[in-house]
């Protein structure tokens, strides 16, 4: 034989694609991805492999033995739980052989041995994984006839869970989910052996922000929710996809609801945000929907206080305040606070109203609480990046708190060894367990801190080793936003190279700056808006959606605001503190009760669905400022919804791609940042020394407080702390009164009484109040004037 | 009954160190408590969890894996009488029914005065030397009715206080190892190089 010698063409060489796999699967050549797991690849490769145990974003765990299948690796066939194993090249897997079959059947056979089968009263009947896989992968019939295993029906495991033992066939998803996901592990396997279950610590519940996830996961009814057990059946709901507005993260939600009520949220998995986890606090909220304190009818303030009245003369009423307005003190004497609560063409159609019907520059959508608009041009960065930067620095408030489904992003990044957080807080947050570097100040000299730790060599050497995300956002509502911006900058001149991830709160405030619900050339920010207000040169005050009594942190500046306004008009779909007020009350169509669009903190649009039939004669509040402009002698043309989506992609800086095609093609949703507004300008900060004597306050929110969706949400409305002076434990001392005990805290302009607790994450010489709570209001003693708020703390 | 006490607390943290991780000492932090109170209490698992760093729930679910750590008092003496096989063909189950009825108890509950704890145990592996029965883990070998109360009496009477010590207890002597005898716990991430034992890969070839 001779050997021919290669003449041919230079071929270029196909490279092989390194991270490919060929495996066989059920007879078929598939080309898996390197570090599948076979249970994914299979599913990639169309056969779907039961399973009750494994969860695409927890780690596997092979507990159930559900997923077990045939698997040649060359040493002929062998039975293998598919998600414990990764793809090898050549590996051949049978996911239906009869071996792998019979295995998968005696798996089922055995977990519904102890399973009470009580399907006909259990919540999970319908869309429960083990009634499913039963059918199709069960043998059918069971051999065993003797007694099951009992243990006492659902008992509670937190206050809003129950935990029903007999149903549970010991996967280990809900207790991988507090210990991996969220950081709670408060639930844990017991008495492992012949009686292993689920149970937590007596007297220490599974009270975790992120409980509800459990429930959702749970491939059984062992765990239900408490606002949704006995509701309905899984058949008779309809859903439709939406993102929750609960805060500013978008985390991408399935709106369920039967006979017109919606009854449940579920998370779902957008890659991007959310992971599929949503926070309880957005899970549960839906109870206010349907709440019986809803505003049916628009009000008018007669002699008697308010009346319910027709749209008509209320739009003729509110009309008529605004042209007395402009007549008594011109357009700029009118100012709208608001638009962030609602949807991006809420905000859009009012603040079209605001800037252009009516021509005031006096429009923000920020309650004193926030951010100058600037840091928003500032060079965006999405929640993939900062949970994949090389480090994340914290210049934010308790994310845990305040954005909670962010916190598991950024704690994912933390305990995988992706990211190191380097934090600056003014007290210990939910993420300093996590960070590499906390360094913690006292309120108002954070750019000092900055400046030190930016001095420091191994932090230095630290934020050069990659890119570094940096999230900002107000981490004390008893200081101004200046030593924040300030530190802020102080961070981004250092960093040049830094994206930022606002932590603003509200949940569209970003599309309603965004859109427009910001102030003009000249225009007042919130607390010019207010101060104006207070002065009495506000003619005319429009709240869409806002309650400055609630909301804004002085509390004083916002009751002579509400007091100094004129005239004070209202969009709300509560009558709470600020409404109760209003000369003329809208109301305004709630959550799942309108469509439209919403832009979250990393400026992605996403959908907003309409499920169900607003409450009474409701309208959205786009509807509202379009009848009001008409009324005002302007037609802004929108006569649907798609009209205003429509609009704004067309005319809004920043938001082109949010066109209807778009979001349709895209579940995620499309970015839109807008270009920068305006340059933020880091202004001086003078600190006051403090005194010895006093401490310094530090504000923030917990995620239950007194807000009007949780307040009307029965479930949620229990779980709020209350209102207490937190200080240092070694502070209590200085105190001198006890753990418990009333205490009076005093500015120079106000004094509340409130109890002492004792709280290490405090630093030492300061003390927290948490806002918004039940008892005394911490917004008595801030004053939006000054940098930093002292108190003084003694015994009654 | 309740937290460890100080001096506990620095044993604890003496045996803490011992590992590089904290979460590691879990199981002997649950002996030093069962030596304390003669059982594990609800106060002394939340304080071991703070100790090691971990969750109550978490605690509690290692600590109830294991048959010898008891979570309710039971008396200073624990009788295991072996009910398996070969005891229970050489009069296992008479001699628990004496022992009830000797004690007035049922089995799995304590004398009045809250010396004695009676418990079924599975094989304690002397089978040679059928029926056996052990008192806080001490054997008694081919127990009879008469031996069996006799037992009962030295214990009552405190003569067999030097042989057996009171429940919980794991060692009379404790071993204590001084900070600076240490070998020096290394967590396994910062292992940076390969241990000893281990070729160095062009060795292997």
């Amino acid at each position: 034989m001779t050997t021919t010698e290669s003449n041919d063409l230079e071929v270029p060489a196909v490279v092989p694609d390194p991270n490919a796999v060929s495996v066989v699967i059920n007879g078929k050549q598939f080309t898996a991805r390197k570090g599948d797991l076979i249970i994914k690849a299979a599913e990639d490769a169309g056969a779907y492999i039961p399973r009750f145990c494994y969860h695409e974003r927890m780690s596997p765990v092979g507990m159930c033995r559900m997923c077990l299948v045939e698997v040649d690796t060359g040493r002929g066939p062998a039975l293998m739980p598919s998600c414990m194993f990764p793809v090898a090249p050549g590996m051949v897997v049978s996911t239906e052989s009869p071996v792998a079959k019979a295995a998968q059947e005696g798996i089922i056979e055995l977990l519904l041995a102890n399973h009470p089968l009580d399907c006909p009263v259990c919540d999970k009947g319908g869309e429960c994984p083990l009634q499913d896989q039963s059918f199709s992968h069960g043998p059918g019939e069971s051999r065993y006839i003797e007694e099951k295993r009992h243990y006492e029906k659902p008992i509670p495991i937190s206050d809003l869970v129950f935990l029903d033992r007999e149903r549970c066939i010991l996967c280990d998803r809900c207790t991988r989910f507090a210990d991996e996901v969220a950081g709670d592990a408060l639930i844990h396997f017991t008495s492992r052996g012949n009686t292993t279950q689920v149970n937590t610590f007596p007297d220490e519940p599974f009270s975790s922000y992120f409980s509800g996830n459990t429930v959702q996961i749970c491939p059984v009814g062992a765990l239900t929710a408490k606002p949704y057990r006995f509701k309905a059946r899984p058949w008779d709901l309809q859903e439709a996809e939406s993102t929750c507005t609960t805060c500013s993260v978008g985390c991408r939600t399935a709106v369920q609801s039967s006979r017109d009520e919606v009854l449940r949220y579920q998370g779902v998995d957008s890659d991007p945000v959310n992971w599929g986890w949503l926070c309880d606090k957005g899970r549960f909220g839906f109870e206010s929907i349907a709440s019986d304190d809803r505003l049916t009818t628009p009000l008018v303030r007669t002699a008697e206080g308010h009346q319910a009245t027709s749209w008509n003369s209320a739009s003729a009423s509110a009309a008529q305040l605004i042209t007395e307005a402009i007549a008594a003190g011109g357009a700029s004497s009118i100012a709208v606070l608001g638009g962030a609560r609602g949807s991006n063409e809420d905000a859009f159609a009012w603040a079209r109203l605001a800037h252009d019907v009516i021509g005031t520059s006096n429009v923000s959508a920020q309650l004193a609480d926030g951010l100058p608009v600037g840091v928003l041009g500032l060079n965006r960065a999405t929640i993939d990046q900062a949970a994949s930067a090389t480090t994340i620095i914290l210049l934010a408030p308790d994310l845990k708190e305040e954005l909670p489904v962010l916190y598991l992003r950024l704690r994912d990044a933390a305990v995988k060894h992706r990211s190191r957080i380097i934090e600056f807080a003014p007290k210990a947050s939910g993420l300093t367990r996590y960070a590499w570097r906390t360094v913690f100040y006292e309120p108002g000299s954070q750019a000092d801190a900055v400046g030190a730790a930016l001095a420091q060599d191994d932090i230095g050497a630290q934020l050069a080793k990659g890119d570094v995300v940096i999230v900002v956002g107000r981490a004390n509502l008893a200081e101004s936003s200046a030593p924040t911006i300030a530190a802020l900058q102080a961070l981004t001149t250092a960093l040049p190279g830094a994206a930022v991830l606002p932590a603003l709160r509200r949940g569209n405030v970003m599309g309603a700056i965004g859109v427009g619900m910001r102030p003009g050339k000249g225009g007042l920010d919130s607390r010019g808006i207010l101060n104006a207000a207070a002065d009495g040169k506000i003619e005319c005050l429009i709240l869409v959606g806002a309650d400055p009594l609630a909301d804004v942190p002085d509390a004083d500046l916002a009751r002579r605001a509400l007091a100094g306004a004129r005239r004070l008009i209202a969009v709300d779909t509560f009558i709470n503190q600020s409404s109760k007020l209003a000369d003329v009350v809208f109301p305004a169509a709630a959550y799942a009760e309108k469509a439209g669009t919403t832009t979250n903190i990393e400026g992605r649009v996403t959908t907003l669905a309409h499920k169900v039939t607003v409450t009474g004669t409701s309208r959205p509040d786009w509807m509202i400022a379009a009848d009001l402009a008409l009324r005002l002698g302007t037609d802004l043309g929108f006569t649907n919804i798609d009209d205003v989506t429509a609009a704004i992609a067309a005319n809004v800086d920043g938001f082109e791609s949010m066109t209807a095609e778009a979001l349709a093609a895209s579940p995620n949703g499309v970015l839109c940042v807008p270009v920068a507004v305006e340059p933020v300008i880091a202004p001086a900060v003078v600190l006051a020394d403090r005194n010895a004597y006093d401490f310094r306050l530090v504000v923030s929110r917990k995620l239950y407080d007194q807000a009007i969706g949780t307040a009307t949400s029965p479930s949620l409305a229990t779980l709020a702390t209350g209102g207490a002076v937190y200080v240092h434990p070694l502070d209590i001392a200085r105190v001198g009164s006890a753990i418990g005990a009333s205490v009076k805290v005093s500015t120079s302009k106000a004094t509340i009484v409130l109890p002492l607790a004792a709280d290490d994450a405090v630093q030492r010489g300061s003390a927290w109040i948490p806002f918004n709570q039940h008892g005394a209001n911490p917004g008595d003693l801030i004053d939006a004037a000054a940098a930093v708020t002292d108190v003084r703390i003694e015994s009654l | 009954m309740s937290r460890l006490s100080e001096d506990n607390v620095r044993i604890a943290q003496e045996i803490i160190g011992r590992y590089p991780r904290a979460r590691s000492a879990t199981i002997p932090l649950l002996h030093l408590a069962q030596q304390q109170d003669g059982y594990v209490t609800n106060e002394a698992i939340r304080h071991i969890g703070e100790l090691v760093g971990a969750t109550s729930a978490e605690v509690l679910g290692t600590a109830t894996f294991y048959e010898m750590f008891k979570f309710e008092p039971v008396g200073k003496y624990l009788v295991n009488i072996c009910r398996t096989m070969s005891c229970a063909l050489m009069g296992g189950d008479e001699l628990m029914h004496h022992a009830e009825h000797t004690l007035g108890i049922k089995a799995g509950s304590t004398t009045p005065d809250g010396l004695i704890t009676l418990e079924h145990a599975e094989c304690q592996a002397a089978c040679t030397e059928a029926p056996t029965l052990q008192v806080n883990y001490r054997y008694r070998f081919r127990v009879t009715p008469e031996t069996f109360d006799a037992l009962i009496e030295d214990l009552r009477a405190g003569r067999l206080d030097s042989e057996i010590p009171p429940h919980g207890t794991v060692a009379r002597i404790r071993q204590r190892i001084p900070a600076d005898r240490g070998v020096g716990a290394v967590a396994p991430e910062d292992v940076t190089t390969a241990p000893a034992w281990m070729p160095a890969p062009e060795a292997a070839k």
